[in-house]
């Protein structure tokens, strides 16, 4: 496998006048209550983990539990305490201003949860912010601007101010201008939470379309863990400041790493989240004449699958039998052993 | 006791006020003691007492101390007086080259910046001027007046007005539309059909340097504050003082160190306009959301892109509140500083009061205002503007109000030319029509003027008798009888009782500065004009507030007014009320309300409309009434905005109040004007502004204190 796109190494970033003393005193043991009394407030304790190419990492916390706080270290718009971040191999704590700022003008691109856009400039004003800056002419950056807004679907509203706009609208128009540059690297912080639970929906929707054309190396924050199912290829789960499981949904919702993590799975129906691959048994005895893909979530083959009373074959991209699935085995994913961790 | 200790802060409150008043009654008026008798008059006296610090020595009539404190600061404004002119003529001197004795010359560094600075806003003022009006000191400036008078064709010719308004409209039509446009066409033909057209545009060359830099300059601070605590922190108690100042003070050490003239005055400009820029920049700048920075810094912007891409357009509208602010010093100091030899309409303005003129003062301070509005308009349009990337233009659209501008360019030259023989034994109407060739309304006025005063000559005498002798004396005679040391009392108690210790040490340094000045008679005088123009004025101004409140539209258009009055030099506020009572204590207390009623009534409207929309519902579905909603819901929740008015009333009152002196008060003011012909009037003119900003900053301290402990209380922000 390639060299990851973001990589951290025991990343710490502490708030206070000594952060930096107490954290090397403390020999990578960070305590947050002993540092809380000596007036320092640990945001990001010890956290590392690498994404690697086009994959979505979804970071998944309630407030204040540092996962903003982690974007922010691996953006470089806050700077880390301790510990080392490479993005596409370089280390980014040793960079200069001058090639941060490249970095950013060409390789990184953000969302925010306010949306965070210009109030003084229109829509496709806006857009084509990041352009200008780097130094694009007005003409191309503005042609460059109308095709994000027509990417984005805000034809026709490119004139608009972003006071004139819906929150929805006006985090599309956030998207827009994160792509703009056509980074590679994709920092969204909450991007969604500002808006109603109907058009977060559609903006999800609308996201992961975009993302399987683009394909991007994305760090998503999110403090909502159906959002996190949904949208990750993997989830980190923070909580004060501490990584407390990084993993595939699936696993995550299956093998939770500890109890606050369990907690937020056990209200998650699993059929929603699962694959018939994440619960299959290996045997290939005793099957009956029903296939189905490895890569079906569990809730759309249900049904076919209980009115089976032998065990239903498993097959892979290639049509090869790779394992079996009980009826009985989907009855108990469904309803059973969500209290005694499987 | 139970009651006690329902209601402790009343109960602190009125043992303040028994303590007040128990010391009122207890200190006797000394027998010796005369108001009139001033005690800043240095006069030989043999009943005077005097003490010599730092060899200034200081004479005054002492009282017992409780009474009044003795003068233990009076070697202030002498030893700032003296020190001043240590720096201007004596303090390190340096080598300057002189061009036309060709030889080195020593000279104090100060004096020497002094004459650098003075030249080159002497120049840049000359430059405008002379583009508007014509002339050659601009010439002469790069050249020498030898060659001048080899080459007598080298002169400036000065653009004829029909130019001036033309492109002032066609601006105007470019920034915003026709409106405006129209708005300063019809300003513009008005001046100049008028005859204030030379005046109007030395005033304009004097706004046009002074506006500019002062913006640069305020804006620059601004952002240095912005990004550095310190310098923060060493701007900020500079900021307070100059803020509340009275405009006239600072005139004084201007003279001294700049001189008299246009360049002085626009320097002195600069330092009255620049703190509340740079306030509103810091507070502008602070007020941009932190994730509007990072998206900017996301972008790839280096500081200085995301200093004037991101954070000062974010912040624009309070950056525009600044421009305003600027704009509406510089025409107010338009005025003031023709006391120190600037030329222009303020000049005339004053010129016309001083010989009762009124009609030429009304006619004078219409088009200052006028122009200022205009000033202040275009300001707004311009930072308003927006580019459009989607029109194909052709060159001639693109460029077609620069076009428009060569045609009238040439059509106003032409114009000017046919004029040469149109009117070839008088003036040439078509290049600049001059003062007083020009209609005059003034006799119009005058006449009204006197109409009024004989027709209701009865009436005005009557109430003018009324206020005086039913309200005004007593007031005054009220303040006056406080002893000094009930006097400190109350308002440290106050200090105490609202904003805690610190507060009321801030207070009591403030009240002793003015104490033992020699001044304190005429702070109690300054304080009393005050506190009834303030007590008028929040009446009215709550009033007129809520009542246009129930209103959306009528809200709006109070705004509107207020936006407009405010833009109104200070000085022209004393024309009409002058027009009505004459020279007395009056005119001056009824331009104090009127000028101070502004801020009353903004900052109600904007108060009340602070009350957030779903408490409206929330009372409306308890069953409230209108009037029950006022009182209970809306005005406790929009108090403390409302009191931040008052905070701006009582800076405002006190400068009408200062202003006032010209008619003739006998407050602090008057000692402000007596300052200005005073060869060492430097010191005592600034010292006098301290005091007069200090009794702002004690009302400023306390109701900040108040309004802040208010809002914690009430959880807003």
């Amino acid at each position: 496998m390639s060299e990851p796109v973001i990589k951290c190494e025991n990343v710490y970033k502490i708030f206070g006048a000594n952060a930096q003393k107490m954290l090397q005193d403390s020999n990578g043991n960070v305590d947050a209550k002993i540092f809380q009394e000596n007036g320092c407030i640990v945001g990001v304790n010890n956290a590392s983990f690498e994404v690697s190419k086009g994959e979505m990492l979804v970071v998944m916390g309630l407030s204040g539990s540092g996962k903003s706080t982690l974007l922010r270290c691996i953006s470089r718009l806050t700077d880390a305490t301790g510990g080392k971040i490479f993005i596409e191999g370089q280390n980014l704590l040793q960079l200069n201003n001058k090639d941060l700022i490249d970095l950013r003008r060409n390789k990184m691109g953000m969302v925010f949860q306010s949306f965070a856009l210009l109030p003084h400039k229109t829509v496709v004003e806006n857009i084509a912010f990041p352009l200008q800056i780097k130094g694009v002419k007005t003409e191309d950056s503005i042609s460059k601007a109308m095709d994000m807004v027509k990417l984005v679907g805000l034809d026709g509203r490119e004139n608009y101010f972003p006071r004139e706009l819906s929150g929805g609208q006006q985090q599309r128009v956030g998207i827009a201008r994160s792509l703009a540059v056509e980074p590679d690297i994709w920092f969204l912080d909450e991007p969604f939470s500002a808006l109603d639970p109907l058009i977060r929906k559609e903006m999800q929707d609308e996201f992961l379309r975009l993302q399987e054309k683009l394909q991007k190396t994305i760090m998503f924050i999110t403090h909502d863990f159906d959002e996190a199912l949904k949208l990750a290829d993997r989830i980190a789960i923070m909580k004060d400041g501490i990584i407390e499981q990084l993993d595939t949904p699936a696993n995550i919702v299956l093998n939770p790493a500890t109890e606050y993590v369990r907690k937020f799975t056990e209200e998650v129906p699993r059929e929603k989240v699962l694959l018939i691959e994440d619960v299959m048994e290996t045997s290939q005895e005793n099957l009956g004449n029903l296939k189905v893909s490895k890569d079906e979530i569990i809730e759309n083959v249900a049904e076919k699958i209980l009115t089976q009373e032998k065990a239903v074959a498993v097959i892979d991209e290639d049509n090869k039998i790779i394992g079996s699935i009980n009826p009985s085995k989907i009855i108990n994913t469904v309803f059973g052993g969500r209290k005694n961790n499987n | 006791m139970e009651l006690f200790k329902k209601y402790p802060k009343t109960f602190q409150w009125l043992f303040l006020l028994i303590v007040f008043f128990a010391l009122c009654f207890a200190i006797e008026v000394p027998e010796t003691y005369k108001f009139i008798r001033g005690q800043a008059e240095f006069v030989k006296d043999p009943n005077q007492s005097s003490y010599v610090f730092l060899g200034k020595e200081v004479r005054y009539y002492a009282f017992d101390v409780f009474w009044r404190l003795p003068p233990l600061l009076g070697w202030l404004p002498i030893w700032i007086n003296d020190s001043l002119f240590f720096l201007m003529n004596e303090w390190m001197p340096i080598e300057v080259w002189n061009e036309d004795t060709q030889e080195f010359k020593s000279r104090p560094i100060v004096l020497q910046i002094s004459r650098n600075l003075t030249a080159f806003m002497t120049f840049l003022i000359e430059l405008i001027r002379e583009i508007l009006l014509g002339g050659l000191e601009t010439i002469v400036a790069f050249t020498s007046w030898d060659w001048i008078d080899k080459n007598p064709w080298a002169e400036l010719p000065g653009l004829p007005w029909t130019i001036v308004a033309a492109g002032a409209a066609l601006l105007s039509y470019k920034l915003s539309g026709k409106g405006l446009a129209l708005f300063a066409g019809l300003t513009m033909v008005y001046i100049s059909v008028f005859g204030q057209w030379k005046p109007s545009m030395q005033t304009l060359s004097f706004i046009l340097v002074a506006a500019p830099l002062s913006f640069i300059f305020g804006l620059g601070l601004g952002i240095a504050a912005f990004k550095s605590k310190r310098v923060e922190k060493a701007l900020y108690p500079i900021l307070l003082v100059m803020q509340t100042m009275p405009q006239y003070a600072v005139l004084v050490p201007a003279l001294v160190l700049f001189g008299v003239g246009d360049h002085a005055a626009v320097i002195i400009t600069m330092v009255v306009a620049i703190p509340p820029m740079i306030l509103l920049t810091l507070l502008g700048l602070r007020a941009v959301p932190p994730e509007v920075i990072e998206a900017g810094r996301m972008s790839g912007c280096n500081n200085f892109q995301l200093m004037f891409k991101v954070l000062i357009p974010t912040a624009r509208r309070d950056i525009l509140i600044g421009v305003n602010q600027v704009i509406m010093v510089c025409f107010s100091m338009a005025v003031i500083s023709a006391f120190i030899g600037a030329k222009g309409l303020g000049f005339n303005l004053l010129l016309a009061l001083n010989q009762l003129n009124i009609g030429l003062a009304l006619e004078a301070g219409l088009c200052i205002s006028l122009i200022a509005i205009l000033l202040d308009k275009m300001s707004l349009a311009w930072a308003n503007k927006q580019t459009d990337y989607f029109g194909n233009l052709t060159f001639y659209q693109r460029n077609k109000n620069l076009l428009f501008f060569g045609v009238i360019f040439v059509i106003g030259i032409i114009l000017a030319y046919i004029g040469t023989f149109l009117f070839k034994d008088t003036f040439n109407y078509l290049f600049e029509i001059p003062h007083n060739k020009g209609i005059s309304t003034a006799d119009f006025w005058n006449k009204g003027v006197d109409w009024i005063f004989e027709t209701f000559f009865v009436y005005i005498k009557a109430f003018n008798t009324w206020l005086i002798q039913d309200v005004l004396q007593p007031m005054r005679a009220l303040y006056l009888r406080m002893p000094a040391i009930a006097t400190i009392v109350l308002v440290v108690g106050a200090g105490y009782l609202i904003g805690g210790l610190r507060s009321a040490l801030v207070v009591c340094a403030l009240t002793l500065f003015i104490a033992l000045s020699p001044w304190w008679d005429r702070a109690l005088v300054t304080a009393y004009m005050a506190t009834f123009g303030v007590i008028v004025s929040c009446i009215i101004g709550f009033t007129v507030g809520t009542l246009c409140f129930q209103n959306k539209h009528s809200a709006n258009f109070m705004l509107g007014v207020c936006d407009i009055f405010q833009t109104f030099p200070s000085f022209v506020y004393l024309i009409p009320v002058m027009m009505l009572f004459g020279i007395t204590d009056t005119s001056v207390l009824i331009a104090v309300i009127v000028y101070a009623t502004i801020p009353a009534t903004r900052y109600t409207i904007e108060g009340l409309r602070s009350v957030p929309a779903g408490l409206h519902d929330a009372a409306t579905m308890s069953g409230v009434n209108k009037f029950q909603r006022l009182t209970k819901i809306e005005f406790p929740l929009a108090f403390p905005h409302m009191m931040l008015g008052i905070n701006q009333t009582i800076v405002f009152a006190l400068f009408m109040v200062i202003i006032g002196a010209f008619i003739g008060t006998e407050d602090l003011g008057q000692y402000i004007l007596k300052a200005l012909s005073d060869k060492k009037g430097a010191g005592i003119g600034l010292t006098l502004g301290i005091c007069v900003a200090f009794i702002a900053l004690i009302f400023d301290n306390l109701i900040r204190a108040y309004v802040q402990k208010r809002k914690k209380h009430l959880g807003i922000d």
